[in-house]
């Protein structure tokens, strides 16, 4: 338990998942090296690691890889046990799973059609995006009540503040290309108050990509996609 | 509630796989529960209560609580009921089950499905998905992560049998309903050996129906869905189509 593992984390700059294993690493306190993928032209040492998904993030501990950022996260939090990043009872940790896979279930495929559609289509899938956020909030809110901290795991942040946390750089960028509203304190501000609690913490703020980094590339996808399907 | 706290209750539906998972591990551990036959098409007042945001099965209740999504009801009832453990004590290991968990549930699975509910090029497409994802197990039986091992879990079932062996048998069921090559032992002879040891097993011969059984419930389904126009499957069939993958 006591002598320090090798750990190597592949990933893309830009990928909110890559992000996540990052903020969970940093989190823990747990040094490791980074080796910046392209992903048009990915390496072979990648393809070996990941040879089902050929995606970042993978991370290799001791050189034995895990892949799906997810499935990281709660390696991480098992491997390096402070802080904790998931509840004690069996109860609230099956409350957490279940957000975590809503989130990605349910979050990403709006967010993706909202930054290739314009009119009703753009519309629709704003309205939907809301509505799950809606959901996400009531869900929180009635599992996990306010307890002794600023983040919904508590006094420090566990595997929902972090999710929910990477992904809101992407959010507000996703809002400013798009011209929409999406994440205000209004809608949801429980969870707007955990994400804002969550994203001032100086080790959040060295961490996540530089917001104009992020606004760049939603803007260049969101470019791509219009204009093709123009034709 | 008025059922003593420690009692268990699972709301499923017969023919659902991620029921039969959820069955299977209650019965692995040993543990008594009352089972309540959910029509997924309506769903009962109880399941809309209990699963307010999928309103599907698997739900289990448990000390006056709710838990659904069929993964994650195995991992609490595992983390509930500690003897004769379902998910392997290393971290490592457990990652490498989840891992292969969601790529049943998210490649797998669905490309079952989709064999069932299409037809012509589709179905053919389908069908090649299916092989890819199957030699990509095959691969990991054979010289990866589980070589060597009578299960998955090693030399007892564990949480990714459960997960995986818990609609395969939708394989055998489509091949014939379909008349498709889905699982050749010739192409797959380690998968298809770990298929046929797991359902051989006591428990899991008690939790999956018989096979006649599914035979009728898939021609029946597939029926009806060949019978609707070509105007999008109503969302039921669509459902009944993802949950027997």
């Amino acid at each position: 338990m006591g002598e320090a593992k090798q750990v190597k984390l592949y990933g893309f700059s830009l990928s909110p998942y890559c992000t996540l294993v990052h903020l969970a690493l940093k989190l823990k306190g747990v040094a490791y090296e980074y080796v910046e993928e392209d992903l048009t032209n990915k390496s072979a040492t990648l393809l070996q690691l990941n040879p089902v998904h050929q995606k970042v993030p993978v991370l290799v501990v001791d050189g034995k890889p895990v892949a799906e950022s997810r499935v990281i996260l709660e390696y991480i939090d098992e491997t390096w046990a402070e802080p904790s990043f998931l509840p004690s009872d069996p109860y609230s940790r099956a409350r957490v799973r279940f957000w975590v896979d809503f989130f990605y279930q349910r979050m990403v495929p709006p967010s993706y059609a909202i930054i290739r559609s314009q009119g009703e289509e753009l519309e629709k899938a704003t309205k939907e995006f809301i509505e799950v956020l809606r959901i996400l909030e009531k869900g929180i809110m009635e599992d996990f009540p306010r307890k002794k901290g600023p983040f919904i795991h508590g006094s420090s942040p566990g595997l929902l503040d972090i999710i929910v946390g990477a992904g809101n750089p992407g959010t507000k960028a996703i809002e400013e290309v798009a011209d929409v509203k999406l994440f205000t304190e209004e809608m949801t501000p429980q969870l707007y108050s955990y994400v804002h609690a969550f994203l001032s913490l100086d080790l959040v703020k060295n961490t996540v990509v530089p917001y104009d980094q992020v606004l760049e590339a939603i803007k260049e996808r969101r470019m791509m996609a219009l204009s093709s399907s123009k034709e | 509630m008025d059922q003593p706290p420690s009692s268990v209750k699972l709301l499923g539906s017969w023919a659902d796989s991620h029921t039969h998972r959820v069955q299977l591990a209650l019965k692995l551990k040993g543990l008594e529960f009352e089972y309540q036959e959910e029509d997924f098409i309506n769903p009962s007042p109880a399941l809309l209560l209990h699963n307010p945001v999928y309103k599907k099965v698997p739900a289990l209740l448990h000390g006056g609580r709710s838990i659904v999504e069929s993964v994650v009801i195995l991992q609490y009832i595992d983390e509930t009921w500690t003897d004769n453990p379902i998910m392997p004590a290393d971290p490592f290991e457990r990652a490498v089950t989840r891992f292969w968990c969601h790529f049943t549930d998210d490649k797998l699975a669905p490309a079952v499905g989709l064999v069932f509910s299409s037809s012509g090029e589709g179905q053919k497409a389908a069908v090649d998905q299916v092989h890819e994802n199957l030699k990509l197990l095959e691969r990991e039986l054979k010289d990866g992560a589980f070589k060597g091992r009578r299960f998955f879990g090693g030399d007892k079932i564990g949480l990714l049998d459960i997960v995986l062996g818990c609609g395969s048998y939708w394989l055998a069921v489509f091949e014939e309903v379909m008349e498709v090559k889905l699982i050749d032992p010739e192409s797959f002879p380690v998968f298809h050996a770990w298929l046929r040891d797991f359902e051989e097993q006591q428990e899991v011969k008690e939790t999956i129906p018989a096979i006649d059984r599914l035979l009728e419930y898939a021609r029946g389904i597939r029926q009806m869905m060949l019978s609707l126009s070509n105007s999008s499957s109503s969302s039921s069939i669509n459902n009944a189509a993802a949950s027997s993958g």
